[in-house]
């Protein structure tokens, strides 16, 4: 489909991807799901994204970590994070390192569908 | 509570009570003692010098008394044996003998008399009409006759009037007769009479059937008392030539006496005087000294009290300190605990509120599907996915209120923008404000310089500020102005609101831990200490100026130099 946002969504909590996933894709997106930092590498591997939705908080790997190896990978790619509350500091850590923007879990998907809109249409 | 507030007020009475008698009695009992040995010391001295001012006086006199008496007698003898009977009976030659006499030793003889052996005076000389007087009867007579000397006692004897004889028994052609004198006796009484110390001391003399051969000069009972004892007691051998006593008179009265006997033995010359009279300076330094121990007892009692309950209420204050501080301690810990807890829970929470929420949101998407644009109960649908996504952010807001309550300062050192790091702690608040109907209005200036410092640590100090500006227009409302300025290098911020204000005497303790006056179990009394402990680590201050009614302005100044970041930040990245 073209026009059609690139999307890998990273997070250790399934249901919430899935559900984010579903919702996302209702909004003209393709979207690919992964359920951990490692899974979401070897998506990105596979494919090219425009934009990744990454979670801080992942059980096997932290997500600065991920975002450090997505941005090696891949200069380009357009990471948004979502962060607890209380991670702004991480957050902060991760704009420094090249990220494009963050939102606070739970956040509204309309705020997150549009971060995702403006950060895919900039350019780098 | 109640009931250990009530034993702690017994227990400072209690001890102010003790401290008061242990204070009194260590003060006054040395006081006493060295007092009253002085006293003693000073009494017993005092009485010595009387005793011994009183004995020689009477010593004195009566060595006069007994001299006159015997220079008397040794007249009458001389006049006796110079003369012989014959010419002594002759009355107008006895007339010129008294009239010698008179004239060597003024009105002293009253009178002269010759008495033959029996008794019969056959010649007088003097004032009285005597002559052939019959004195074989008279006690006097019958004693001069049994010595060569005699001295009589006081007596009105025939011519009514009190006097005393001075006769000698000479012999004259075998037969004796005696040479006999009238003594004066006012002249005698002078000697006596003049001896007066003080308003009540006086001498008189007594015979020994307690008779007063002198006129005292205050009535008294001879013979009750001492005296009696004295004049029966035989002191003629001068054992004791002067005894001191004391003896209790009418009314209680106690006087002490001086008695020394006189006319060996036959007289007791006796000193009286009243012992308050005689110790009178005694008694006035007495007198003096109980005033100055009474003042002094006073003066000790109220300073111990003062002082007592001085110290009591500061024993009290530093008790209720302590007491208080170990609640506060308490108080934070228990907060630290419940706060790391809340933000486990906090933590975890949030992300099964998220799925529920995405989760309703996924169903509202498909609602849109034609299939269910018909449905009946679609609005039903609507409305209950809509109070999911409300609920939903409920939570999220509780969440973040437990975990911004219970975030840890952290200290790291970065780089960032001031204004955005007001701004970040401002929303926090925001939620806050609204519900206590405060407006905040943010002044802020956006050509600071980058800082560097803990960002965590800033933002705890203005949340702090905030929050107590907030607790202070909770009732009532108001409005809050933060502002950001650079200042000749110093980085200010401001803190001001439009509160009920700070009294002044509460000012100067706002920094200090745990100086609340917020209720208890409300406020810690440490946020500001450690908004004060924060800004002076960074090497800045933090000044309040407040009036009541008018508002408070907390002002942070910090010299940039001291924070300024070397480069620039890269933005937010948007």
């Amino acid at each position: 489909m073209p026009g059609q946002i690139k999307l890998l969504l990273v997070d250790d909590e399934e249901a919430y991807v899935n559900v984010l996933a579903n919702r996302l894709r209702r909004r003209n997106m393709d979207v690919t799901k992964a359920y951990s930092g490692s899974e979401g590498i070897q998506a990105l591997r596979a494919q090219d994204f425009d934009v990744a939705v990454l979670d801080l908080k992942m059980e096997d790997m932290d997500g600065i970590e991920v975002l450090k190896i997505f941005k090696k990978m891949e200069p380009r790619l357009k990471v948004i994070m979502l962060t607890g509350h209380g991670s702004a500091q991480a957050a902060r850590e991760g704009l420094a390192l090249g990220a494009s923007g963050y939102l606070t879990k739970p956040c509204e998907l309309e705020d997150l569908v549009d971060m995702i809109r403006k950060t895919a249409s900039k350019e780098v | 509570m109640r009931g250990s507030l009530k034993e702690l007020g017994v227990y400072y009475r209690n001890l102010t009570r003790n401290m008061v008698l242990l204070i009194t009695f260590v003060s006054i009992t040395p006081m006493i003692l060295v007092s009253g040995l002085i006293l003693f010391q000073f009494h017993t001295s005092f009485q010595e010098k009387v005793h011994a001012h009183l004995t020689t006086l009477v010593k004195k006199h009566k060595q006069n008394i007994d001299t006159f008496l015997k220079e008397r007698l040794a007249d009458i003898r001389q006049l006796a044996r110079t003369f012989t009977f014959e010419e002594l009976s002759n009355e107008s030659f006895l007339q010129d003998r008294l009239a010698t006499l008179q004239d060597e030793f003024g009105p002293v003889f009253v009178d002269l008399g010759v008495v033959n052996a029996r008794g019969l005076q056959v010649a007088y000389a003097g004032p009285f009409k005597l002559g052939m007087a019959l004195y074989s009867t008279a006690d006097w007579f019958q004693r001069a006759m049994k010595s060569n000397a005699f001295i009589s006692d006081v007596f009105l004897g025939l011519r009514g009037l009190p006097h005393f004889i001075v006769a000698v028994r000479e012999n004259w052609r075998g037969d004796p007769w005696i040479l006999r004198a009238t003594i004066d006796f006012v002249a005698f009484n002078n000697l006596v009479e003049h001896i007066r110390i003080g308003e009540t001391g006086f001498a008189f003399i007594l015979n020994r059937n307690g008779e007063f051969q002198t006129k005292p000069f205050q009535e008294i009972v001879p013979g009750k008392g001492p005296y009696l004892e004295l004049l029966r007691s035989d002191n003629s051998a001068g054992e004791r030539p002067v005894s001191i006593g004391r003896m209790t008179g009418e009314a209680g009265v106690k006087n002490i006496f001086v008695a020394s006997p006189l006319k060996e033995g036959d007289w007791l010359l006796v000193y009286q005087q009243k012992v308050s009279d005689a110790f009178s300076d005694f008694e006035r330094s007495l007198r003096v000294t109980m005033v100055v121990l009474l003042l002094g007892l006073i003066a000790i009692v109220t300073t111990a009290f003062l002082l007592s309950r001085r110290m009591v209420g500061r024993i009290a204050k530093a008790d209720r300190e302590k007491h208080m501080m170990n609640e506060q301690v308490v108080e934070t810990g228990k907060l630290a605990s419940v706060g790391e807890l809340a933000a486990g829970i906090a933590h975890e929470i949030n992300n099964p509120v998220a799925i529920m929420v995405e989760e309703a949101g996924w169903i509202e998407d498909l609602l849109e599907e034609e299939d269910f644009k018909d449905g009946a109960n679609l609005k039903e649908f609507r409305r209950a996915l809509n109070q999911i996504r409300t609920q939903g952010k409920r939570c999220k807001e509780i969440t973040h209120k437990l975990l911004s309550f219970a975030r840890k300062t952290d200290e790291r050192v970065q780089e960032f923008r001031i204004d955005e790091a007001i701004q970040e702690i401002v929303a926090l608040s925001a939620q806050r404000a609204k519900y206590s109907n405060v407006t905040v209005k943010l002044n802020l200036s956006e050509d600071l310089p980058n800082v560097r410092l803990s960002q965590a640590e800033l933002q705890q100090v203005l949340l702090n500020l905030i929050n107590n500006a907030l607790d202070a227009m909770e009732k009532q409302g108001g409005s809050l102005e933060i502002s950001s300025r650079e200042e000749e290098g110093i980085l200010m911020i401001e803190v001001a609101d439009n509160g009920p204000g700070i009294p002044a005497a509460n000012l100067g303790r706002i920094f200090d831990p745990f100086f609340t006056t917020k209720p208890v179990g409300k406020g810690t009394g440490l946020g500001l200490s450690i908004c004060y402990g924060i800004v002076k680590k960074l090497g800045g201050d933090i000044e309040v100026a407040s009036t009541v009614g008018v508002g408070t302005t907390f002002r942070i100044k910090i010299p940039l130099e001291m924070i300024k970041a070397q480069g620039s930040l890269n933005g937010k990245g948007e």
